[in-house]
């Protein structure tokens, strides 16, 4: 096997300062005392990007390797290396992230609509504008006493400031301290971050009111105190990067605080199941968001995560009449700590498709206000956010983006435990490169960012509520996309 | 109030800093024999050798009397103290009224009887016109011959080194720099010295000097063409003596740095100190030691109350390129390490650290220093990493906080 | 007074604050030229690295400050804020800083035969510590505590 990628050392700029032979846990680089210079043995190079940062005279940079096989477009240059690494192991390819793959991004061939003479624009910076959402079961039956007094079904909900959650990642795939990154952003921010299916820390349990407590099919961590720390449950049935697949963390990974976490032995796999060994149908779903809700007094809603597959919204009408409040679909270009690279690559449907669907069919079942909907798997930026809440969205779950903001570089090898950037390790000496005083002013500052941005656009529309973006896709045009395409979307082509 | 210093150098000083903390209104008159606007004494070897420029030598800036609203009263001498009138008496008889006096005469160099030494013309080397009056004879391949293999006689000799002479060195004692080396270290340092061309002859002394030869003891006679005496220095105590203070070898004092004598303080090379590391009294004849009874003693001076407790006997000095820093006492339980070039010794007593002598490698000396002043306790000091080299990461995660997390006083 | 401080739970033990502080005071007027045709730089900061924790060290501009009642050249001094700084031209390299200071935060520099000590960059950086500046992690802080 040839290296991937090469470490290019400009020698005029390089002052052998050795910060990148402490900073690469992959040990790339290696002072050599004998030439008095740095050398790299680029096999082990991820391309993570920590080297190149930290370098404090900009010597370095890290770039694909050139040598080539025989070109041919069939063929590529990853397949032939993956048949080989195969050849090699015998076993399954693992990768992390979300998939890398040409896939189409339908985000990207949207376009979003402005007001222009007429129904005019609004100006974010003068006037209101209103990006408060609320996740829940929206009654409709509204009755008046005699009083004149209003009366409805009362069921709990999420409060969100930003319309921007931190999706599922568990104490175990990542670091301690980019859960309290993630806790601390959130509770500034006046949203919610979601334990994902490792458990809840015990330090954490004071962000409790931001904190999304999830119940996976592995159950690790979950008892009466924690359904009761968290705002709201979540019953993870599925996840976009591996719909049909379970999870596994390795046993080196659990140390003393994950295995207390987790309440499983030290040093033993963590594995989820790939179903929930109690559910094998909606009534089983059913029973379980009942059990939940009834463990915690009525108090908390429960959201039901889905991974978006082929008959997605035939699966959320389900889940929409098992007694969820929230349903969160979840994209096959999302990211994960780890993932057979088959199923990340090819098993799942775009959020842009799924989401679509799903809005469309509640609607036609007339169960849409029975439920809200959070989608995640890809939200990028901003004019993401708008576009999915556009097209039927109540809010949106970010997690490669906020991992991007705590500094990953998505060199997609979380699976190895050697995150450079302290995210995705449990190695002490690598925990500590992120410090959450660090992180979580990174987070704040990204969301607070985007917030400003979806104001932006939605004055833009003329638009001063973001619940009256919600569904509208008429600020939607495709372009580019199929007659099949648009209409699935539910939107016109530009121009039309 | 009107402060009296005789003295000029650093224990007068530190008295300036210590009395103006607390009183900035106050006459200070600073008394010296000596012309110069206060310099460092311990530069002279420097000044000498040619690395440190007559100007590099003044101890404070110009405006050092000036901003402290300190009249200097230079080149007399104070012959006598008059506690009961509460005056110092100038040679020329002018006397000086005090509130508050301060005594930090220092020391003068100690020349032993020696058999024609009256007959020879000689030098010490002690003071700045001392170094004057070498550099002033000093030429190119002379031979030199000192007395005294001690820090003053090996300064000299690495000055006069670098002035081209060829120097031989006499002791009586079989070791050099006894005062703050051990017997092993003092075998590695004259080594080191005699590698730079300076030759010694140790368990000996002179027998007899004639005009330009000396006839030691075991025979051996030395040829020179410059005799510099550097056998020792003896503590200026004769104002105190004289008005009824308590003398000793040094000047008594308290740990106030009051003498026995009402409203007269002592400070420096002339005093005699308590000694934290081997808990007896003891002349500290150093520069940090004079300047900060120096201090303390000016604040008493100024009516606060403060004591000088924690003085130990430590040296940082260098031959020929090579450090040296010890401090404390080598009486404990020891140990080494030594290599072609470095040398470090650890003593210990009591399960404390107590003295260290460090060799070449002298980097972060002053936490082994501290640990020795401040009598710490090892029982929460990881004794690994305190053998390997003086790291603030042998302490315990509270002390290190403590030291370096700003929580002072 | 705002002084430098180190959270040793956040020291990674990069090195980056020596050299950044060693780049800082080097006269030269950026990183490369500064360690240029194998210089090397005094740092006035150094890493103390250990098992479990690492933090940087340099000097605390104490109150008692001994180096400046120790310094046998009076070479150094303390500034009326409390900046403890050293007259390079003055220094004699004697060590007796080296042999008062606690924390063994004055370093010597052997080829100048001077030694060296963080004066919290007043004169260089526009006043701001060049550690801080160039820790990846906030682990030195300019604060008043």
């Amino acid at each position: 096997m040839n290296p991937l990628y090469e470490v290019v050392r400009n020698p005029d700029r390089c002052i052998k300062c050795r910060v990148c032979e402490r900073q690469c846990a992959n040990e790339v680089h290696k002072y050599d005392a004998e030439l008095d210079k740095m050398i790299s043995n680029e096999m082990t190079c991820v391309d993570c990007q920590r080297c190149v940062c930290l370098c404090p005279t900009h010597a370095l940079k890290i770039r694909p390797n050139e040598n080539q096989f025989r070109e041919n477009a069939n063929w590529s240059h990853q397949i032939m290396d993956e048949v080989y690494k195969q050849a090699g192991s015998g076993g399954v390819l693992l990768s992390a992230m979300g998939t890398p793959k040409q896939y189409p991004v339908y985000w990207d061939k949207i376009l979003l609509n402005a007001s222009q003479v007429t129904n005019p624009p609004i100006d974010p910076l003068r006037e209101p504008m209103e990006t408060k959402t609320f996740l829940g079961k929206k009654s409709q039956k509204i009755t008046y006493d005699e009083n004149g007094k209003a009366h409805y079904e009362k069921t709990p909900y999420l409060e969100l400031d930003v319309p921007i959650m931190f999706s599922a990642m568990s104490f175990g795939s990542i670091s301690k301290n980019a859960h309290e990154s993630l806790a601390r952003a959130a509770t500034e921010l006046g949203t919610y971050y979601n334990t994902g299916e490792g458990g809840l820390h015990e330090d954490f349990y004071k962000y409790g009111k931001n904190t999304i407590c999830q119940v996976a099919s592995g159950r690790f961590g979950v008892f009466k105190g924690y359904l009761d720390a968290g705002a709201a449950i979540e019953i993870k049935m599925g996840q976009g990067a591996k719909p049909g697949i379970g999870g596994h963390l390795p046993g080196m990974k659990i140390n003393d605080e994950i295995s207390r976490t987790r309440m499983i032995p030290k040093g033993t796999d963590a594995i989820s199941p790939a179903p929930h060994h109690d559910i094998y149908s909606i009534e089983d779903l059913r029973q379980l968001v009942f059990s939940l809700k009834e463990a915690t007094n009525w108090e908390k809603p429960v959201i039901v995560k889905i991974a978006a597959v082929h008959n997605v919204a035939a699966i959320a009408s389900g889940v929409a009449r098992s007694g969820a409040d929230i349903i969160a679909i979840d994209g096959f270009r999302g990211g994960t700590g780890a993932a057979p690279t088959r199923i990340r690559d090819n098993v799942g449907i775009p959020i842009e498709l799924a989401l679509a669907a799903v809005d469309s069919r509640l609607r036609d079942e007339g169960i849409r206000n029975d439920v809200s909907v959070v989608v995640g798997g890809s939200i990028r930026s901003a004019a993401d956010v708008v576009k999915a809440i556009a097209l039927g969205a109540d809010a949106c779950y970010i997690a490669s983006a906020a991992l991007l903001a705590l500094g990953c570089h998505l060199c997609r090898s979380c699976n190895t435990g050697k995150c450079n950037w302290g995210i995705a390790t449990q190695r002490a000496d690598l925990v500590k490169r992120l410090n959450p005083d660090v992180g979580y002013k990174r987070l704040v500052n990204l969301v607070t960012a985007w917030d400003h941005e979806v104001k932006e656009i939605m004055g833009g529309m003329g638009i001063n509520s973001i619940e009256a973006l919600r569904g509208n896709r008429l600020m939607l045009r495709g372009v580019g996309l199929t007659q099949k395409e648009l209409d699935l979307l539910g939107i016109q082509h530009a121009g039309e | 109030m009107n402060y009296v210093i005789i003295g000029n150098s650093a224990a007068a000083i530190g008295t300036v800093a210590g009395i103006r903390e607390f009183d900035s209104t106050g006459n200070i008159t600073i008394i010296s024999d000596e012309k110069y606007h206060t310099y460092s004494r311990p530069l002279i070897s420097y000044w000498l050798e040619g690395r440190v420029s007559e100007k590099n030598m003044m101890y404070r800036p110009a405006d050092f009397y000036e901003k402290n609203g300190v009249t200097p009263v230079l080149g007399r001498k104070v012959t006598k103290i008059d506690p009961q009138k509460k005056c110092v008496v100038l040679e020329d008889g002018l006397q000086v009224q005090y509130d508050k006096l301060m005594v930090a005469t220092g020391s003068k160099p100690f020349v032993p009887p020696m058999n024609g030494l009256e007959n020879v013309h000689y030098h010490t080397f002690m003071d700045f016109d001392s170094a004057k009056a070498i550099k002033s004879e000093v030429k190119d391949g002379m031979k030199v011959l000192i007395i005294g293999a001690g820090l003053i006689g090996l300064k000299a000799a690495e000055a006069l080194a670098a002035n081209g002479a060829k120097i031989t060195v006499v002791d009586m004692a079989d070791r050099i720099l006894p005062s703050i080396l051990d017997n092993r270290a003092g075998v590695k340092m004259q080594k080191y010295i005699e590698s730079h061309g300076v030759k010694f002859i140790l368990g000996t002394s002179a027998e007899e000097f004639t005009e330009r030869t000396a006839r030691l003891k075991n025979g051996v006679s030395v040829d020179f063409d410059m005799l510099i005496v550097a056998v020792g220095v003896r503590p200026n105590t004769e104002l105190v003596a004289d008005a009824g203070g308590k003398v000793d070898r040094g000047i008594i004092t308290d740990m106030t740095q009051k003498t026995s004598l009402d409203d007269v303080y002592a400070a420096g090379d002339c005093t005699v100190s308590y000694d934290a590391s081997s808990d007896t009294n003891r002349i500290l004849a150093l520069l940090p030691n004079a300047y900060m009874q120096g201090e303390v003693a000016g604040r008493n001076m100024a009516g606060r109350e403060f004591r000088y407790v924690n003085a130990i006997p430590m040296n940082a000095i260098g031959f020929f390129g090579l450090h040296i820093i010890s401090a404390g006492s080598y009486d404990g339980e020891e140990y080494v390490e030594e290599t072609e070039n470095t040398y470090k010794k650890l003593v210990f007593r009591e399960n404390r650290l107590v003295g260290y002598i460090l060799i070449g490698d002298v980097k972060r000396a002053g936490i082994y220093t501290s640990m020795i002043k401040e009598r710490i306790d090892l029982g929460d000091v990881d004794i690994e990493l305190l053998k390997e080299k003086p790291q603030m990461m042998m302490f315990g995660k509270a002390r290190r906080l403590e030291k370096l997390g700003g929580i002072t006083k | 007074m705002k002084k430098v401080y180190v959270n040793e739970d956040w020291c990674l033990a990069c090195h980056l604050c020596e050299f950044y502080c060693a780049a800082a005071n080097s006269g030269a007027d950026s990183m490369i030229k500064a360690f240029r045709d194998g210089k090397k730089p005094v740092p006035r900061i150094q890493v103390e690295e250990g098992s479990e924790v690492n933090f940087a060290v340099q000097c605390r501009h104490c109150d008692e400050h001994p180096c400046v009642k120790g310094c046998i050249a009076g070479a150094l001094s303390v500034s009326d804020e409390g900046v403890v700084s050293c007259d390079e031209n003055k220094c004699v390299g004697c060590g007796t800083c080296i042999l008062s200071c606690p924390y063994g935060c004055i370093v010597p520099d052997e080829e100048a035969h001077v030694i060296r000590k963080c004066d919290l960059c007043v004169k260089n950086h526009n006043g701001a510590p060049a550690c801080v500046e160039g820790c990846p992690n906030n682990a030195i802080v300019f604060e008043e505590r």
